[in-house]
């Protein structure tokens, strides 16, 4: 029995997710006294590998064919399925991104093992019982899930988890999977990514507007203020339907679910739908005119005002305590 | 091209979410039930492409007798005949391996599903069945072309997409973007009464997880409010109460 961590990387980088994943692998593992190995597919060089170490996991799992060097969604999956039976591993454990809700069933099916998606923090452990809880009705709710199943693929919400820095020297091990070529029947054309902004699903901090805005032309204010803060910029349902920001923008319930540590709403009116998906923020501050708007129900902080005049100052007043 | 669409029934989203048999079901009293919206969007996508010429829908949803009013609504919108598992849909996996088991007889050029429904929110009956069936998948898809026996689709990426291209058949979960969802017109409508809805038996599953116990977020603490006049205290309360900046 032995704990198994996916670590995803972007173009040779871990991701903060990864991190995550791997304090989260190392936190189970204490728990439950077992091992943990990282398992990192495609090209990743040794600085980069040495930051699994950084994060207190020292034995990574090397795949790096050509064949594997972009993400291929059979072929990793069945990667991360052989691995985890090479070594025994019983807990395998992935980052819910964009690319490991695409591999954890497929894995959790090739192992027979019960999958716990969008995990929110440690399993209470009892015997042979886990449980877990996770965000349900686009997390209006908590659910409590119980498994005890003898393997488990466990996904973690992206910043749920803290990456907690624990300096242990790394091992680096080779290892060649056995693929087919059916695994690899999807070609690659094209990759569009804005590399000079944060990721919404991952970011820290999120500021979001919406029809309040009034239209396009004005956010150029919003991503001023996101720069500042080091944000990712989200919308409405309405302000991407109406086209004024990309869909990959619209958060809430039929939108990105996100928790960042800080979510900005300014000239949101904070309908159920779009509460459903953001809700779960840690610290929420509210900008809007209308002191009714149903948003300051759920906000931390509030300011009753126009967003045309209070976002400006907001930036002038984040510049100044930058220095 | 034959195309399956995967339809679940959800909450309407105005639902108030609550608990019944101390926390551990689901309250469905008074609560209106729709189609999934993004089933809505791979069905309106599976419609547009039949109307395109480009092959028949049906529609497979496992559930019970109850559900029936929402797989019609599907049948409005375009479905050609629909499928029912008589089941309560227990968890992805037993979904997915009643849908899976219906599907390897019926060699779909084309499975559509959601990219997740909104009341558990898994994102997994469409990579299941892909694995079930030993086929590619697209768990999160924001575009979808066929031409042919290609497709060609933008898989949602952080920060991103990429554009991937793949043979049929395949699994593909549909995001916004995908298509505009349609609205049943007055001949959809009536149209959907004769199509025929063929309702099957469930196949045995082993139970891997249940879900014990439900809870109501922890409500928050009342809003602080700062005058517009007063950002920097925003800032300040930001960096030294809440340590978020
Ligand atoms: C099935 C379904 C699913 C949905 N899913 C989602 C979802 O996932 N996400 C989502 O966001 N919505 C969703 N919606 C839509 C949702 O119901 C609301 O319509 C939407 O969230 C409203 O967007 P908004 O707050 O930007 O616009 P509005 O409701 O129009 O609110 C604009 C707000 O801006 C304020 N304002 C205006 N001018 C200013 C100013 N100068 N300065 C400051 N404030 C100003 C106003 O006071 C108002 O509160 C869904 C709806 C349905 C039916």
């Amino acid at each position: 029995m032995s704990i198994l961590v996916y670590i995803e990387n972007i173009e040779g980088a871990f991701k903060k997710s990864a991190f995550e994943a791997i304090s989260y692998a190392k936190a189970i593992g204490e728990l439950t006294q077992q091992e943990v190995q990282a398992l990192s597919i495609g090209q990743v060089d040794e600085t980069e590998l040495n930051k699994v170490g950084k994060y207190g996991v020292g034995k990574v799992i090397r795949v790096n064919t050509d064949k594997l060097s972009q993400f291929q969604n059979q072929a990793y999956a069945a990667v991360i399925a052989d691995v985890a039976r090479q070594v025994g591993a019983t807990s395998i454990i992935l980052s819910n991104s964009f690319s490991g809700k695409g591999l954890a069933p497929r894995v959790a099916a090739k192992l027979e093992a019960a999958l716990i998606d969008g995990a929110l923090e440690l399993p209470t452990i009892s015997g042979s019982s886990w449980e877990f809880r996770k965000s349900v009705f686009s997390s209006k709710a908590i659910a409590t899930v119980e498994t005890s199943a003898a393997t488990k693929v466990i996904t973690l919400n992206p910043n749920t988890f803290e990456a907690k820095e624990a300096d242990t020297p790394i091992s680096v091990e080779d290892f060649q999977p056995s693929v087919q070529d059916k695994d690899f029947s999807i070609i690659i054309k094209d990759i569009v990514r804005a590399t000079d902004k944060v990721a919404l699903p991952e970011a820290s901090i999120v500021v979001s507007a919406g029809r309040g805005m009034k239209g396009p032309e004005n956010w150029g204010m919003i991503e001023e203020l996101a720069e500042i803060l080091g944000a990712a910029t989200a919308c409405s349902k309405p302000v991407s339907d109406a086209g004024w920001r990309p869909h990959a923008e619209h958060v809430g319930q039929t939108g990105l679910a996100v928790s960042p540590n800080l979510y900005i709403a300014i000239g949101i009116s904070g309908a159920i739908q779009h509460l459903a998906g953001v809700s779960s923020s840690k610290t929420i501050v509210v900008i809007n005119k209308d002191p009714e708007a149903p948003f300051f129900k759920v906000a931390d902080y509030g300011i009753v005002g126009d967003a045309f005049d209070v976002v400006p100052r907001l930036i002038e007043a984040l510049k100044l305590k930058k220095g | 091209m034959k195309i399956l669409v995967c339809i679940s029934q959800v909450p309407d989203t105005t639902s108030k979410i609550t608990f019944t048999d101390n926390n551990t079901a689901f309250n469905t009293a008074g609560i209106q039930f729709i189609i999934n919206p993004y089933d809505e969007i791979a069905l309106s996508k599976a419609v547009e492409l039949a109307e395109g010429g480009q092959g028949n829908v049906t529609v497979i949803h496992v559930g019970e007798a109850a559900s029936d009013a929402t797989i019609r609504k599907a049948l409005a919108i375009g479905a050609y005949e629909a499928v029912r598992v008589d089941a309560v849909p227990r968890d992805a996996w037993f979904v997915a391996n009643q849908i899976a088991n219906y599907a390897k007889e019926q060699s779909f050029d084309l499975i559509l599903t959601g990219r997740e429904s909104i009341d558990y929110n898994g994102v997994q009956v469409g990579s299941y069945i892909a694995e079930l069936l030993g086929i590619p998948s697209i768990a999160i898809a924001k575009k979808i072309e066929i031409n042919g026996t290609e497709a060609t689709i933008d898989r949602e990426i952080e920060g991103g997409k990429e554009v991937l291209s793949v043979s049929l058949p395949i699994v593909i979960g549909a995001a916004e973007g995908v298509a505009e969802p349609k609205i049943p017109n007055m001949r959809g409508i009536m149209g959907a009464r004769s199509k025929p809805l063929q309702v099957i038996s469930p196949i045995d599953v082993p139970v891997l997880s249940t879900i014990k116990q439900y809870e109501s977020p922890a409500p928050r603490g009342a809003v602080k409010l700062i005058e517009p006049d007063n950002v920097a205290q925003l800032v300040e309360l930001l960096h030294s109460e809440a340590k978020v900046i």
